[in-house]
């Protein structure tokens, strides 16, 4: 009943979003149908096409409200046309809705939380929790974003021809966000709630099937499904992070990492080249190596002078330096490494893999103030005691 | 159709470093801009606005009005200039905005009352 419900709470609320031209209407129809769901389900079964019974009994709803309620009079005319009820030809306008949810005019936050909401059919109680927010704050950013929806009229479609790149960039960039919110957390939420790295695989994986071509939507999913398949092994039973090189490969999830390289296929036959595929393809070659030194360094390090071509930012040549360390050695690491010193000083990896190259290279002591820099420059609870053994390990 | 109002931001500065020559070739592309968006009757009315220098405000103070020299707030970016445009929706007045030859632009709509 949980994937039925997450598959059809996004499609109502597209459809009747797309009916109504209102949000908040739209939303409150789809949770009374979706209680009503609840209700009857455990009771009769799951009918055979539960989303035309959704439909129809969100249509119903929707009649019900608009007559209680004369704000929304106007739009009784709309929901009174009977609703399809063959979900074959039920209409699936979930692309339209997220590109008004991802609309470039909404900020970042407000993107994210109303894709949760209206898209993935997250309460805003759930949406606050994962953010780690006070669902007051969640709910005033919910009105304002659909506020201005409606007030700067951002229309209800998918944009078109020469838009449409930046459209889907902006998009991704929501996804991927959501995603690393959810995958860099370690452990602080609650176990039953939903999580917000699988819920942007879910919704990457749903825009990929509405935008079969977009090699850059197969990137970033490609990209999500590596980093899942690791995801066990990345803290140990204490909850304490494992580095790449330190952990059990074997807890990696093998039919996953198939399954995906399948996909890195798929977008490479496209012949469409961006930045999350290039990242897939370096996530897709450490899922792929039987261990860290077997790891086919040379691909790596041409998958992100390619990223460097496509974007020069000092936080992926960070990145590249560690596959330089293998390539070239750490001497030629950290020269190219020290060359961000100016860009990247308040930056706790910075100083952690400047620590290192250093180790590697033996000089102990300037590692440890690298260490101690990086510790200085960190929250994260998680990296926090890593560093902390890390430093504790050593001798003065 | 719903109208917004896009309004041109900039820097007063900018126009006392110009030549005269440098100005009259700044204007060229948005002259020509602003006739196409006309004559397509996307641009229902418009003007360019003097610098801040010549700005007066006039505030209500203890229910009386008094009068000062220069805007609002002063900024290094002001207003420079604005134009009523007529389009299907935000994504139409974003691509017009987009357009346009001259600086930044914010795009606002328009309040319809008893629409």
């Amino acid at each position: 009943m949980a994937a039925v419900f997450h598959e059809e709470a996004g499609r109502l609320t597209a459809a009747l979003v797309k009916r109504l031209g209102n949000f908040d209407l739209a939303e409150e129809c789809v949770q009374d149908a979706l209680v009503a769901a609840l209700e009857h389900w455990p009771r009769s079964g799951i009918p055979d096409n539960p989303g035309a019974w959704l439909m129809t009994t969100a249509h119903r709803k929707g009649i019900d409200r608009l007559r209680r309620e004369t704000r929304y009079r106007d739009k009784v005319a709309q929901l009174e046309e009977p609703p399809m009820t063959q979900a074959s030809s039920m209409p699936d306008e979930r692309l339209e809705l997220i590109f008004t949810c991802c609309h470039p005019a909404l900020a970042r936050e407000a993107q994210l939380a109303l894709t949760l909401r209206s898209v993935a059919g997250l309460t805003t109680a759930e949406i606050a929790r994962a953010f780690l927010q006070s669902e007051a704050t969640v709910a005033q950013r919910l009105v304002r974003a659909k506020r201005k929806i409606v007030d700067a009229k951002i229309p209800f479609r998918v944009p078109e021809g020469h838009e449409l790149p930046d459209r889907v960039s902006e998009v991704l960039a929501v996804l991927y966000l959501m995603f690393n919110e959810g995958y860099l957390a370690t452990g602080s939420r609650g176990a039953t709630d939903r999580d917000l790295a699988s819920e942007a695989e879910w919704l990457t994986s749903l825009l990929a099937r509405l935008m079969p071509d977009e090699p850059e939507v197969l990137g970033l999913l490609a990209l999500m499904r590596f980093n899942l398949a690791r995801a066990d092994a990345r803290f140990d039973e204490g909850g304490e992070i494992v580095l790449l090189r330190d952990q059990d490969r074997s807890k990696w999830d093998r039919s996953v990492i198939e399954d995906t390289l399948l996909l890195v296929g798929r977008f490479l036959r496209m012949r469409g080249p961006g930045p999350y595929q290039l990242q897939a393809l370096i996530a897709g070659a450490h899922a792929d190596a039987k261990s860290w030194d077997t790891t086919r360094w040379p691909e790596i390090l041409r998958s992100y002078d390619a990223l460097v071509a496509l974007g020069d930012t000092p936080v992926v040549r960070l990145n590249r330096a560690i596959a330089l360390w293998h390539v070239d050695g750490p001497a030629v690491a950290l020269a190219e490494v020290d060359t961000l010193a100016g860009a990247l000083d308040s930056y706790h990896l910075y100083h952690a893999t400047r620590a290192e190259l250093l180790r590697a290279l033996g000089r102990a002591a300037d590692a440890r103030t690298a260490d101690e820099r990086a510790l200085e420059r960190t929250e994260n609870p998680a990296e926090r005691a890593l560093l902390t053994k890390r430093l504790a390990r050593r001798p003065r | 159709m719903p109208k917004y109002m896009l309004m041109f931001v900039g820097r007063d500065d900018w126009y006392d470093k110009q030549s005269k020559e440098e100005l009259a070739n700044a204007y060229k592309p948005i002259m020509a801009w602003w006739d196409d968006l006309t004559k397509t009757g996307v641009i229902k009315g418009g003007e360019e606005l003097g610098p801040q220098r010549t700005a007066t405000s006039v505030r209500r103070v203890n229910g009386s009005m008094k009068v000062t020299d220069g805007p609002f707030i002063e900024s290094k970016e002001t207003v420079g200039g604005f134009a009523l445009i007529e389009v299907e929706d935000l994504d139409k007045a974003i691509a017009i905005a987009k357009s346009w030859p001259g600086g930044d632009v914010e795009v606002r709509p328009i309040v319809e009352h008893g629409a």
